[in-house]
């Protein structure tokens, strides 16, 4: 059975974007002729026993030639390992895990609104739709805590011709504040929108606000603890709504969810 | 001599294994999730994630957390229930021709006694598996797996109910193991398997709260092994029934020196969740071993602890 476990992939660059955030661009064949905007990838982080658990990670983009990358902030010990990697370094990465996002069929305008790392996997997503012959208009939203975190990835958005707009928390780009207050500002509430978000937790909840109030679809990416990333430890559990008591795996059932499917509390 | 191809055959009562590397319950799915990692029926078995008769929900989360070599988790035996096993899950397992243990889980006596009935006679179960670990609901919440005659009593309650091979699950939270694994085994088990998870906690210095929901909960992983090593050594002296070691078990050379602390089979647990292949890769691994070390028969193996 040949798969991305079968041997470990090749670290082909590491970047720094900012002091305390990291991409890195793996050579992963198999993940990424098969990986869908949305879906994520589990990375060991040492070769060892300590840490144990893989990381799950979005994937923040995808080549022909066979290249994946992640992107991430440093948070932990996991990750601190991981920006310390370098080109050359060999990684176990297992993927592409999860489901993702889709896309409604008809034409309608799409905003894409990320959060810090949350943004990730948006990139990826924006080139997707661009590809798939989309007409409509496609606009992302973007909020970081400073300049210094979004400046080369909004670039990277507006490389690929994607209308960004900006939100930082020190003011130090684009609007100081919230990037749920940018909604209403760049989406003509008289025209039909689907929105497609991955961020903090409270983010997504007034992104489904907005969109709840506006009748507008909206998928959001969650992210919790897990430990396999492919529905066998039961770890990665959230409730459903109407049932507290009742759960649904991240992992296996998303990590892409309809708003209507999460608890919004 | 070569050893071209050592003999991995293993008894548990009148279970016959064609090798001793089985899943730990809750590790390995129903099977299935596993199957584009795992050639299921190379295994010695499969033990499915417990069941119980009626379906569980599991503990709201945070229900995992990872710890030095090791994690916790609070699942809260989440399961589909022994009626959509039967219907959803088994079927899947016999069509890959999986040897199947269903780990089985109550309440109260009478919930195992009932659930070995219903899992009784259905073609596809190898053997059952009796996870003692849960509280006894009707006796005040005590563990069954912490009191040696109320061990005692869940496993002759499904021996009545059956006459698969039983193998009771211990948990390694009591002051003596060796009396619990006697009491199984004068209850009727056919072997005991040991060690579930070690009762922790981990709590977030930031928020001073517990950082799962249900504040305590399993620990395993390579921490746990030599524990588990500890234990599976002692009770392989106290009894005559089979043992079959699990703790943090993550490669071939961890499931020999369990072999070599007495015990007849393995189970790979934790290691399943950070590669899904551990379990075929320690098959292969265990068979070069003997090929190296000039074994014909894994039974030579078994036991051979020199102190």
């Amino acid at each position: 059975m040949e798969h991305s476990l079968t041997r470990p992939s090749e670290v082909i660059r590491s970047e720094a974007l900012g002091s305390d955030i990291f991409r890195l661009t793996i050579m992963a064949p198999q993940i990424a002729d098969t990986a869908q905007p949305g879906q994520f990838v589990m990375v060991q982080a040492a070769s060892g026993q300590d840490p144990l658990l893989r990381r799950p990670f979005s994937i923040h983009q995808v080549s022909g030639n066979g290249t994946v990358q992640i992107l991430f902030k440093v948070v932990g010990r996991g990750t601190r390992l991981l920006a310390a990697t370098t080109k050359g370094d060999f990684l176990s990465v297992f993927g592409p895990l999860g489901k993702g996002f889709t896309l409604a069929k008809q034409n309608k305008n799409i905003a894409m609104i990320g959060g810090g790392m949350g943004i990730a996997p948006l990139l990826f997503l924006g080139k997707w739709i661009l590809r798939s012959g989309f007409s409509g208009k496609l606009i992302a939203l973007l909020g970081a805590r400073n300049s210094a975190e979004i400046n080369s990835l909004q670039e990277d958005f507006n490389h690929l011709g994607i209308t960004t707009a900006i939100a930082t928390d020190d003011g130090s780009r684009g609007h100081h504040g919230l990037v749920t207050q940018l909604m209403l500002q760049h989406m003509d509430p008289g025209e039909e929108w689907q929105v497609l978000t991955c961020g903090p937790y409270p983010m997504m909840r007034g992104v489904a606000e907005i969109c709840q109030g506006m009748n507008w679809p909206c998928q959001v990416s969650m992210e919790t603890m897990m430990a396999c990333g492919m529905g066998a430890c039961l770890g990665c559990a959230i409730s459903k709504p109407n049932d507290l008591h009742s759960y649904q795996h991240v992992c296996k059932d998303g990590p892409v969810f309809a708003m209507s499917e999460i608890v919004w509390k | 001599m070569e050893i071209e191809k050592p003999n991995l055959r293993v008894k548990i009562g009148s279970l016959n294994l064609q090798n001793p590397v089985m899943t730990a319950s809750g590790t390995f799915g129903y099977g299935e999730e596993f199957a584009s990692y795992v050639n299921l029926h190379r295994l010695g078995a499969v033990v499915v994630k417990g069941i119980s008769m009626q379906p569980r929900p599991g503990n709201p989360p945070p229900r995992i957390v990872e710890t030095a070599c090791g994690m916790l988790n609070a699942i809260g035996l989440e399961n589909v229930g022994a009626e959509r096993f039967l219907a959803e899950k088994l079927p899947y397992l016999i069509k890959a021709n999986a040897t199947v243990i269903v780990n089985v889980l109550g309440d109260s006596i009478d919930d195992y006694q009932a659930l070995a009935e219903r899992l009784h006679g259905n073609d596809g179960i190898s053997a059952l598996e009796i996870n003692i670990s849960c509280p006894n609901v009707k006796k005040g919440g005590v563990a069954f797996g912490t009191n040696p005659e109320m061990a005692q009593k869940v496993t002759e309650a499904v021996r009545k109910a059956t006459d698969l091979p039983i193998i009771v699950k211990l948990t390694p939270n009591v002051t003596d193991i060796t009396a619990i694994a006697k009491a199984v085994e004068a209850g009727g088990a056919d072997g005991v398997s040991l060690i579930n998870t070690l009762l922790g906690m981990a709590i977030d210095s930031k928020t001073r709260r517990p950082v799962l929901a249900n504040v305590v909960g399993g620990l395993s992983g390579p921490a746990v092994k030599p524990v588990a090593l500890r234990m599976v050594w002692q009770v392989a002296q106290a009894v005559e029934i089979p043992v079959v070691g699990i703790g943090g078990i993550c490669s071939a050379e961890d499931a020999i020196e369990f072999l070599i602390a007495g015990a007849t089979a393995i189970e790979v647990g934790t290691a399943n969740f950070i590669n899904p292949r551990t379990t075929e890769d320690i098959l292969v691994g265990i068979s070069d071993y003997l090929k190296e070390n000039k074994m014909d028969s894994i039974q030579k193996l078994i036991g051979s602890l020199q102190t």
